[in-house]
């Protein structure tokens, strides 16, 4: 894929939806009871694989794993890697599922499905027959194709190395607990968390995570990358000092502001020993493999939702499956893509299950049954095929660029829509714009930039290093749109600290004009507070 | 099309999340072990075999990151309008509203972090707590916490098992039920050619050797031979036949204990005196459940006369006034006599006071627990909760010492790490009697 991932991809073979199926004349379902089993499994998996190829989805081998409500939770706690290194973090994570599942305020998200070759889904024990057929056909042909299909995914992850890409991590991290102790691990794990989310290439497209080279140029990093640094920080004396420091003190280290904090300490903190800089590689790998997934939500799971729809419904149409089995499939996917009103007491902000099931289904309707606004506003599409158009809105779009290219009016009406201005110069909300002709437009640009991370993490970047003085960082914010920094900053600012080692400063700047200066450490604390830390 | 492949997990890999927990646990001890510390103070001392709530602060807890905050200028889309036209403005709700973030599912991260992190504890995690400010040794730890002393009872027979337990009745009577059966027809052949052997001999009218059909003789006896040694090829035992004594373990607590809980609460006695107490008391009571069956709890406290008080009021009613040792044990061995024959009760008593007796009295207690008391009880131990010079009654008590050095303990205790030695003895004794 690599450097012409923004070429749209397409399938060599053309998609064919399936022919209707005739009225069936006598059912003959797989199964009549709740009861799972794995035969039925089996069987199940059998039939739904069957019409994922009927309808053409291109997916990796599955490997499905039934697992216990507790398992599920310990899956659930290490924020779905199949295998994590340990971190108290995960600790809290699993204490709250915990909670909320014992009280029952929560049911367990009923399936997990790992981004790897092959790819992994848990199906929880718990689950009626229905639930893991439906779980099967949602996980293991909705998202598993959407895994092996998504330009970001092709682009930024590696689905058959990353298990064992874990497994390293994990096996490092608990080599480097013994050898230098808990707190110590610890520490450089805080700290890289904390600026996990500012641990990424937005704009380059790194170079795929692979264990085996992992493994093999570790040693070799070590070494090299002390170099480097120790190259950063020569202080050999010139001869025409002043000049040459004059001449440096303009140029700025990095002469270009840096996005990756993670990257830039891995590679320039003066003081990291080098298993300390393997440590921020590896949360920042994985940072690396989750950004697709952060970037995609509607996406993902409005395609798997999607098709977990349309391929039990075929499960049906062919006879194979009850009534009842239908009944409780319906009750189940309607609370699925349920959307509370934004006034309502369940109301948590919009319901990703909800939009992108809503607008996959609405584009094989435009696809089959156009309308005329819908030639006004898809020329393109309306009347295509609607196999080969859902197939490239999947393999081409993130969630901004999909919800800008394909929010139709009609969705916005249906999910009564409306976007609301709020602007803490004004005393009042502004309704800017709600589901009516004028306002479609608005609606879809405003919703689509919702989804813009760079909106969502704030815009944070290496903007210089005193080489030559007191070897401080300094950070620059650029606010979009005058939002400022939450409270966490002095933490967070905390946390660089000990991975630079030496001062570090965050200005947020606006137009060249500093608004607000943070600094780790406070210009007031003594040498003595420090030791405290 | 990619194949696929179906695994059942359920049985392996479970809690791999314990790990994580016990490092989240050793990150916020100090908030654990204060909330151990009140729990233990609420709590009655019979009450400690149950784990705890712990809350920690949200802000204490929260994994800092940078995030947008509230303010600036913002758009965002919501689902479900009902009545708002563009154009319309809502006042803004007081406390800022509209919230950050843009709707993506989760909360609000302004409002994040700010309740109240809650969870809990086991039994053995609070105790665990408990112990460190104890500052107990790994193996009492364990001691007070598992119930290790048990009992085998038999539980029939099986078939698998280690020589030693092997029942040689129910073995061979297995080995004699399985020859039968195995051997009945053969035998039940021998009998009918033995019986027709037995006839052809018994014709003593066909001495005519032509008329005496030696060949058929033969035959028989070749016949009764084979079928005799068929049977002698049946195993006498076989593995199949072994029975092996099955034996459960089941936890043993011998009998029954009283403990009696002696406090001084005299005016100088401070809560802090009290609730180091208490953790000693909390200590024995643990030791004791571990041991017997029934326990008794009975709690005597004393400033110049003495007096035989619920849990309650013995750790948390205020007294002033002086202080008269020996009213506190007179009351104890009437007590004894009374309600606890020394035939039927194990008997344990634990005194704390803070030294302050009034002289006269101090001899006349040693002489008490001398005569009347160290001889019927398993073990009694005096804490001393001061900071300062001890007085008589120590040095009267430390007279015993030598006398009964197997079931008397004192020691001076000046926070809660220091009651551990008193126990060791005692400890060292049990471990010592399971050998």
């Amino acid at each position: 894929m690599s450097e012409r991932h923004f070429y749209a991809q397409r399938r060599k073979e053309p998609l064919v939806p399936p022919p209707p199926l005739p009225p069936i004349q006598e059912r003959q379902p797989i199964s009549t009871e709740s009861e799972w089993s794995f035969e039925l499994i089996e069987r199940y998996n059998e039939e739904i694989g069957k019409i994922a190829e009927e309808f053409g989805l291109d997916t990796y081998p599955n490997q499905i794993e039934v697992i216990s409500a507790e398992q599920m939770m310990d899956a659930y706690s290490s924020v779905g890697m199949p295998v994590g290194y340990n971190h108290w973090s995960f600790g809290k994570h699993f204490l709250e599922t915990e909670k909320g599942y014992k009280r029952g305020q929560m049911g367990l998200a009923y399936e997990i499905v790992i981004n790897s070759n092959p790819c992994i889904a848990y199906l929880m024990e718990e689950n009626t027959m229905m639930m893991q057929a439906l779980v099967i056909a949602h996980a293991c042909y909705g998202h598993n194709s959407f895994f092996k299909g998504n330009y970001l995914f092709r682009t930024w992850t590696d689905a058959s190395a990353i298990v064992d890409y874990l497994l390293f991590a994990k096996n490092y991290i608990s080599q480097c607990e013994q050898r230098y102790g808990l707190e110590a691990v610890e520490t450089v794990l805080d700290a890289c968390h904390a600026i996990m989310n500012h641990g990424v290439d937005r704009y380059k497209r790194p170079a795929p995570i692979s264990a085996a080279e992992e493994e093999r140029r570790q040693k070799e990093r070590e070494e090299y990358l002390q170099l480097q640094v120790n190259e950063i920080w020569r202080t050999i004396p010139h001869k025409h000092e002043e000049e040459e420091h004059k001449r440096r003190s303009q140029k700025r280290f990095p002469e270009e502001p840096h996005e990756n904090l993670l990257y830039f300490i891995e590679k320039n903190a003066p003081l990291l020993e080098p298993w300390q800089r393997e440590v921020v590689r590896i949360v920042r790998k994985i940072a690396q493999y989750f950004y697709p997934q952060r970037q995609t939500q509607v996406m993902n799971e409005g395609w798997a939702t999607f098709w977990h729809y349309t391929i039990l419904n075929r499960l049906y149409d062919k006879g194979l499956v009850t009534d009842g089995f239908m009944i409780e499939f319906l009750q189940s996917h309607t609370s699925v893509i349920y959307q509370p009103p934004f006034d309502s007491p369940w109301y948590s902000g919009i319901n990703p299950y909800a939009l992108g099931y809503a607008m996959f289904t609405d584009l094989r309707r435009i696809c089959e049954h156009p309308t005329e606004e819908d030639k006004r506003w898809f020329p393109d599409i309306a009347g295509s095929n609607w196999l080969e158009t859902l197939d490239f809105a999947m393999r081409n779009f993130k969630d901004e660029s999909f919800i800008l290219q394909f929010l139709s009016p009609k969705v916005i009406r249906d999910l009564k829509l409306f976007s609301v201005l709020d602007d803490d110069q004004a005393d009042e909300y502004l309704i800017e714009a709600i589901h009516d002709e004028s306002g479609y437009q608005t609606v879809r640009e405003n919703l689509a930039k919702q989804y813009n991370l760079s909106n969502r993490d704030p815009n944070i970047q290496v903007w210089n290093v005193d080489i030559r003085g007191d070897r401080s960082l300094t950070l620059r914010h650029i606010p979009t749109e005058r939002i400022p920094l939450n409270e966490d900053v002095p933490d967070v600012l905390r946390h660089i600290h000990r991975l630079w080692g030496f001062n570090v400063h965050l200005e947020s700047v606006q137009d060249d004009k500093v608004l607000h200066r943070w600094n780790y450490p406070p210009p007031m604390l003594s040498e003595e507070d420090l030791l405290q830390d | 099309m990619g194949t696929s492949h179906i695994i059942d997990r359920r049985l392996n890999g479970k809690n791999k999340s314990a790990v994580n927990r016990q490092r989240f646990l050793r990150r916020y001890r100090e908030h654990i072990k204060k909330a151990v510390t009140d729990a233990v103070n609420k709590r009655s001392i019979t009450d400690m075999d149950r784990g705890e709530s712990i809350s920690i602060p949200g802000k204490d807890i929260v994994e800092p990151i940078f995030r947008n905050g509230a303010g600036g200028r913002r758009t965002i889309v919501h689902p479900g309008n009902k009545e708002f036209v563009s154009g319309d403005t809502i006042p803004r709700p007081p406390g800022g509203g509209g919230g950050s973030g843009g709707g993506q599912g989760n909360a609000s991260p302004d409002g994040e972090g700010m309740d109240e992190f809650v969870f809990q504890i086991s039994q053995d995690e609070f105790l665990d707590f408990m112990f460190e400010d104890l500052a107990l040794p790994n193996l009492m730890q364990k001691q007070l916490k598992d119930v290790d002393n048990f009992k085998y009872v038999r539980a029939g027979y099986s078939t698998t098992g280690t020589p030693n337990k092997i029942n040689i009745v129910r073995s061979l009577r297995g080995a004699y039920a399985r020859r039968l059966a195995l051997t009945g027809n053969s035998r039940k052949k021998i009998a009918r050619l033995e019986q027709e052997l037995e006839e052809l001999k018994a014709r003593d009218d066909l001495n005519d050797p032509v008329f005496r059909r030696e060949d058929r003789i033969r035959e028989l006896e070749e016949r009764i031979a084979k079928l005799k040694s068929r049977i002698s090829k049946i195993p006498f035992i076989d593995e199949f036949d072994l029975r092996f004594n099955q034996h459960l373990k089941q936890p043993q607590p011998s009998t029954s204990a009283v403990m009696f809980c002696l406090m001084d609460v005299s005016g100088s006695m401070s809560q802090a005196h009290k609730d180091i107490a208490k953790r000693f008391f909390i200590l024995l009571y643990l030791f004791l459940n571990r041991n017997y069956e029934k326990i008794e709890v009975v709690f005597i406290r004393h400033h110049t006369s003495a007096k035989e008080v619920d849990e309650e009021e013995f750790f948390y009613s205020r007294e002033t006034g002086g202080t008269i040792v020996s009213s506190a044990l007179k009351l104890m061995k009437e007590i004894i006599d009374d309600r606890y024959p020394t035939a039927d009760w194990n008997i344990y008593a634990a005194q704390a006071s803070d030294g302050d007796n009034w002289n006269d009295d101090s001899p006349r207690c040693s002489k008490i627990l001398a005569n009347q008391i160290l001889p019927h009880v398993q073990y009694y131990a005096y804490i001393e909760i001061t900071p300062h010079e001890h007085q008589m009654l120590w040095y009267e008590y430390e007279k015993l010492l030598a006398q009964f050095p197997e079931r008397f303990s004192m020691q001076q205790i000046v926070d809660a790490g220091d009651i551990y030695p008193v126990f060791r003895r005692l400890f060292q004794k049990q471990v010592h009697h399971h050998e």
